[in-house]
């Protein structure tokens, strides 16, 4: 990085783009010039800050300071008052630092982030792999080629204890080692950021805010089980990350990072983009590999696994976005360092998605086994106008519904599962005293419904019948039998269905209707007013 | 663009049908895939037309019926559901005279929903093209239309 005295970021994503975030930023650089500052202050683009709903937000550093809600017009101010004279403009300052966006140096409080996977989201211009490089990027890359063994690489990850952060919780390294292991000369590394799970958005912050460091975590993988390879299928509906990502590649390849001979190590790594198309069902690796292959996306009957047999009948490693992007900072500090963060079983951090009626919707990263409650109330910054908290469907759509009584949970692997919970993809959406389970269950089935590929009997079916009775319920012509059948028509699916789509399904209509009983009963009567359900 | 030339940008594989299928699709004005589309696929891939049709069917992006100029994709999962979404669709549908999957007669506006576009934290959110909107009220949704009508 060039030096200055200031840095102004200006977070550039679909949400503060529709704000007027390139409007801003023009007006900035601009602003700048004409007062013949441009050499000392450097207006970067930057991935979300993971502040929500807030409009354009900018912050200047070293100060630290965000401003929220800023128009084109803010900006002469700005530029005055804070660039020029050092007097941060108070009336467009964020009011009340939301936790999230506590400035790093003070990791260390009660309430901190850790930072593993987002340390450089929101802090360096995603478009430049200079910026990358000096904050220390493929640092762990020249280190794993230059003085690692493939199998020293996988050996640490296992130590790590790291494991899949797309939601089935597989231990990583365990996965490497499987396809290292594998038969065949020809492997690949499939990076899956077909991120569909309703309520999630945490790999498209990691897409759009540092592509390089996924990138290193797959020339890591490949590295150590032995590809040369990979493949990141990205939704389709996710343009800008794929334009990130490819500005990613592009520029690793005009430094030497992909392609022959990578730092003249004798090592060689190819990576292409493949775009999705929408289809819900692809985030399972096997109807993600199908749909990679040209085809419908379907899922695959397993075994064998993709370790053994995954694209083109090849070992394969599948993994998620942020499951690659901890890659990096492991190989470069040790998986002792690593296994600081987190609990025993569940090390290192976990990325959320806070929505719904809370203060701050966004995102965080907060170590493994933080409690649900601190995330909800301290990070999230509790329920918004006064009102009271209901509910919290976690870890998705394919989430289990969990009220007050159950949200002292801590939040890792093991602990959720005590509670029937799972941390999927690490949604978390808050619901106040207004909002009906019922609407919202049938929200999630109809979801489902429409998702279900048609593959298998169990899902097709149960999906639509599952659909039938909360229409019923909600319209106030059910029986509380229904309730039952509900239960019982998810409980088969979860033990036929093919894929993890069909058997997931148990999670949240089980959690709906037995944790909120009395709400199910009282939509049975068809006098009961619901504002949301009946109209 | 022509469709030949689209095709030839990309080399004759399978693996490569996605992408095609989407910039053929991009190139229409019409936003969709023709039955003509479909069959130069085919052939250029070698693969029957009913595995083209298959595939072209399987994902939600894709459309074999002609669209509208502007394509607006309501977010309908449960996170926007809970902000409101439902009132949103009803607005539009009322506001469009159409329904969902329908495009209004001057050809202008094609109603569709569309499952999480990642964009949670401004809630109930939906896209027009290519383009997010968020936060929406009826009241926003109004001025949006009536601004698109505008431009056209």
């Amino acid at each position: 990085m060039k030096l200055q005295r200031a840095h102004v970021l200006v977070s550039v994503d679909p949400e503060t783009v529709m704000a007027g975030a390139k409007e801003v930023e023009e007006r900035l650089i601009k602003e700048i010039e004409s007062r013949g500052l441009s050499d000392e202050i450097k207006v970067l683009e930057t991935g979300t800050l993971g502040i929500s709903g807030k409009g354009v937000v900018l912050v200047v550093y070293p100060e630290g300071i965000y401003y929220v809600n800023v128009k084109p017009d803010d900006v002469p101010k700005i530029v005055e008052e804070h660039l020029l004279k050092g007097r941060p403009v108070k009336e467009l300052m964020l009011p009340e630092l939301p936790v999230r966006a506590v400035k790093r140096e003070t990791v260390g409080l009660t309430r901190k982030q850790v930072r593993i996977v987002l340390e450089n989201a929101g802090v360096i211009d995603p478009e430049n792999i200079e910026e990358y490089i000096a904050v220390g990027g493929y640092e762990a890359l020249e280190k794993a080629l230059t003085s690692m063994k493939p199998e020293e690489v996988i050996e640490e990850v296992k130590k790590s204890g790291l494991r899949g952060r797309g939601g089935a919780g597989f231990p990583t390294g365990l996965k490497w080692e499987f396809t290292r292991k594998a038969e065949g000369d020809i492997k690949y590394v499939i990076c899956n950021a077909d991120e569909g799970e309703p309520g999630t958005f945490k790999d498209r912050l990691i897409l759009e805010g540092d592509p390089h460091k996924l990138l290193e975590g797959m020339m890591l993988c490949a590295y150590a089980i032995g590809a040369r390879k990979g493949y990141i299928y990205i939704r389709g509906e996710y343009a800008l990350s794929i334009k990130r990502m490819q500005k990613a590649i592009d520029d690793a390849y005009k430094y030497g990072l992909l392609g022959e001979d990578i730092l003249g190590t004798g090592f060689s790594f190819d990576i292409e983009i493949k775009k999705g198309a929408g289809a819900y069902v692809c985030g399972e690796e096997t109807a993600l590999i199908e749909s990679l292959e040209g085809k419908r996306g379907q899922p695959r009957f397993k075994p064998p696994y993709p370790v053994t047999h995954g694209l083109w009948q090849k070992p394969t490693v599948v993994n998620n976005v942020e499951t690659l992007a901890n890659v990096p900072s492991i190989i470069k500090n040790g998986a002792e360092w690593y296994k600081k963060f987190g609990t025993e079983k569940s090390t290192g951090t976990k990325v959320y998605t806070i929505l719904g009626h809370v203060k701050y919707p966004g995102l965080i990263e907060v170590e493994m086994g933080t409690p649900l409650r601190e995330i909800i109330f301290s990070y999230g910054g509790g329920i918004k106008n006064g009102k009271k908290f209901k509910a919290a469907l976690v870890g998705g759509a394919a989430g289990v519904f969990l009220p007050d009584r159950l949200l002292d949970v801590k939040m890792d692997f093991d602990n959720l599962k005590e509670y029937k919970a799972v941390l999927g993809s690490g949604a978390i959406l808050v619901m106040n005293e207004d909002a009906c389970m019922v609407d919202m269950l049938f929200s999630i089935i109809r979801f489902f419904y429409h998702e279900s590929c048609g593959k298998c009997t169990p899902c097709r079916i149960g999906t639509r019948e599952l659909l039938e009775l909360i229409k019923k319920v909600r319209k106030g012509e059910g029986e509380e039998s229904d309730l039952d059948k509900m239960i019982k028509i998810s409980e088969s699916m979860w033990k036929s269905s093919f894929c993890p789509l069909g058997q997931s399904l148990i999670m949240p209509v089980k959690s709906a209707i037995e944790n909120f009983r009395e709400e199910f009963v009282k939509h049975l009567d068809k006098e009961f007013h619901c504002e949301n359900c009946r109209r | 663009m022509k469709r030949e030339e689209i095709l030839q940008k990309y080399t004759p594989e399978l693996e490569n049908i996605l992408f095609i299928l989407h910039d053929l699709q991009d190139n229409n004005p019409q936003h969709y895939l023709s039955k003509e589309d479909l069959e130069a696929v085919a052939n250029y891939l070698n693969v029957p037309y009913s595995y083209v049709h298959g595939v072209a069917t399987f994902y939600s992006m894709f459309s074999l019926k002609p669209r509208g100029k502007y394509i607006i994709r309501v977010c309908e999962s449960p996170a926007c559901h809970l902000m409101g979404s439902s009132n949103i669709i009803y607005e539009l549908a009322k506001l469009l005279g159409i329904g969902i999957g329908e495009t209004t007669s001057d050809g202008l506006f094609t109603l569709e929903l569309s499952s999480c576009l990642g964009v949670c934290g401004v809630a109930p959110a939906m896209m027009i093209n290519d383009e997010v909107y968020g936060n929406l009220t009826p009241e926003k949704i109004r001025q949006i239309i009536e601004e698109k009508r505008r431009e056209r």
